[in-house]
């Protein structure tokens, strides 16, 4: 399958010609946010960045600081469901294109993809070496009182690989693995 | 070493710490060899191409990545978890002491991620340590010397173990059957979201406490090793086989891969409980371990 060259900020087109098993190659910008990040936007609290066009990488880096530069030594995608009961609301109040994580997510984030224009790209887990290896720069950090893992990073990733696997057409590879899976153990049942 | 070894010299401490770190260090970027031979024979088994096929190789990439730039695998360092046995005699303040300043020292050079944070006010404490962290698991026993485990159990594998109590209205009764059923109930529950493919540890019985930490110290078997309970043995492989058809598959894309091993222990349980607790450990299972010698410096490396 061809790989699908993205670059930050994305159109709403683009998006929503994406389909669920297309390999995505990122460049641009990425901001890390997980559970901290998109907890204190659900109370009302405004990101620090304009994230219109933008993909929210669910990410914790281990980052050090070497001199006056902050330094991503490892930076795979964190467990996506966390954020299920708040991800559809940064789509649709911040107009972000897209989230990249692991592991999928719910019913409330598919019919945002949907209805606002947006995609769920899934890295590989626990390979944050080959995630780490596609971000060139550090360019900045918000909200850094929430702790390293759980602050806002902007990252600058070049050719950042992912498999969209919940597209602005309604469809979710992790709904239909659930299904065939469930089915096929009810099978196997001692 | 002798049962009556002197700890306190400042030499020996820092031959202690010096060992800490780096056993730290190579757990946490560097697979042992026994999940890098499972990992490497499960992509024969993948179509070539397919979405599993892609997870395993960028798998492969990373695990080679992690060990040549002495890198984190996985940026989740997750909870830091050491297995400690000890001859009579021997200072296990003194060891948790050194242990967690090696701990520091670790998650500063950036081995560690930050990952110790206040369960109400989710201050982050910096340096991994803090109440809970590093844990520690001690046993004294006859040997003459040291040994130390390590294992690091990221969150997003933590957040999928469970606990189940039999009889359950739908997985079965208090025999094997039930407990299987369990097991595979796990596994289609925690889906992709593990980073599987996985590596179950179980225990039978037990309470719900020490029915967890069983299921865990089942990781430190290797991924070969055979049950010696030649019923649980078969308890195991039945197992990998059913989650292997489940076609969950690496990451949850689907395939054939969904589990790399299940190893499954037992402990007494009061007549009214019948617990079975799941460990899921992702693909990236970092466990390493290390024997002392009496001056605090490796002796053999594990694993």
């Amino acid at each position: 399958m061809a790989t699908v060259k993205l670059t930050t900020p994305i159109d709403e087109a683009t998006i929503r010609s994406l389909h669920v098993g297309d390999t995505v190659a990122i460049t641009g910008r990425l901001y890390t946010g997980r559970d901290a990040v998109h907890h204190r936007i659900h109370t009302g609290v405004k990101p620090p960045v304009d994230l219109e066009g933008q993909i929210i990488y669910h990410c914790g880096p281990v980052m050090v600081k070497e001199g006056d530069q902050w330094v991503c030594k490892a930076a795979g995608p964190t467990t996506s469901s966390r954020e299920e009961p708040y991800q559809w609301e940064v789509m649709r109040d911040y107009k972000i294109r897209g989230v990249i994580g692991k592991g999928g997510m719910g019913p409330k984030t598919l019919a945002a993809c949907k209805e606002y224009g947006a995609v769920y790209m899934h890295a590989i887990g626990g390979a944050a070496q080959v995630c780490a290896a596609s971000i060139k720069r550090v360019d900045g950090v918000d909200w850094m009182d929430l702790g390293s893992p759980e602050a806002i990073w902007h990252l600058w990733v070049e050719d950042f690989m992912a498999i969209v696997t919940m597209d602005a057409h309604g469809k979710s590879l992790h709904e239909q693995v659930f299904e065939e899976s469930r089915a096929r153990l009810a099978a196997l049942k001692a | 070493m002798t049962a009556t070894a002197p700890l306190r010299d400042v030499s020996t401490e820092s031959a202690l710490f010096e060992t800490i770190l780096e056993l730290i260090r190579r757990t946490s970027t560097q697979l042992p060899d026994d999940v890098v031979t499972a990992i490497t024979a499960a992509r024969k088994n993948e179509a070539e191409g397919s979405n599993a096929d892609v997870a395993l190789n960028v798998i492969g990439c990373n695990i080679g990545l992690a060990r040549v730039s002495s890198l984190p695998l996985c940026q989740d360092t997750g909870t830091i978890l050491f297995y400690v046995h000890t001859p009579v005699g021997y200072d296990q303040l003194e060891f948790r002491e050194i242990a967690t300043e090696a701990v520091r020292k670790a998650t500063k050079v950036g081995y560690l991620r930050q990952n110790s944070v206040d369960s109400v006010t989710g201050k982050n404490t910096g340096d991994n340590t803090g109440p809970g962290s590093p844990v520690f698991h001690f046993h004294q026993w006859r040997e003459p010397h040291v040994e130390v485990k390590l294992m690091l159990k990221g969150g997003g594998c933590e957040n999928m173990n469970a606990q189940y109590s039999l009889p359950h209205p739908d997985l079965g009764g208090r025999d094997l059957k039930g407990v299987e059923n369990a097991i595979l109930d796990a596994v289609l529950q925690a889906q992709g979201q593990g980073c599987g493919p996985g590596i179950l540890g179980v225990c039978i019985g037990g309470d719900r406490a020490t029915g967890y930490e069983h299921a865990k110290e089942q990781l430190l078997r290797t991924m070969d090793d055979a049950n010696d309970d030649a019923e649980l043995g078969a308890l195991e492989e039945r197992v990998v086989e059913k989650a292997n058809q489940s076609g969950i598959g690496p990451m949850g894309f689907g395939g054939k891969t969904t589990l790399l091993a299940c190893k499954v222990g037992k402990l007494n349980r009061l007549p009214a409980s019948f617990f079975v607790s799941i460990a899921y450990m992702c693909w990236a299972f970092r466990r390493r371990g290390v024997t002392l010698d009496a001056r605090g410096n490796a002796a053999e490396w594990l694993y």
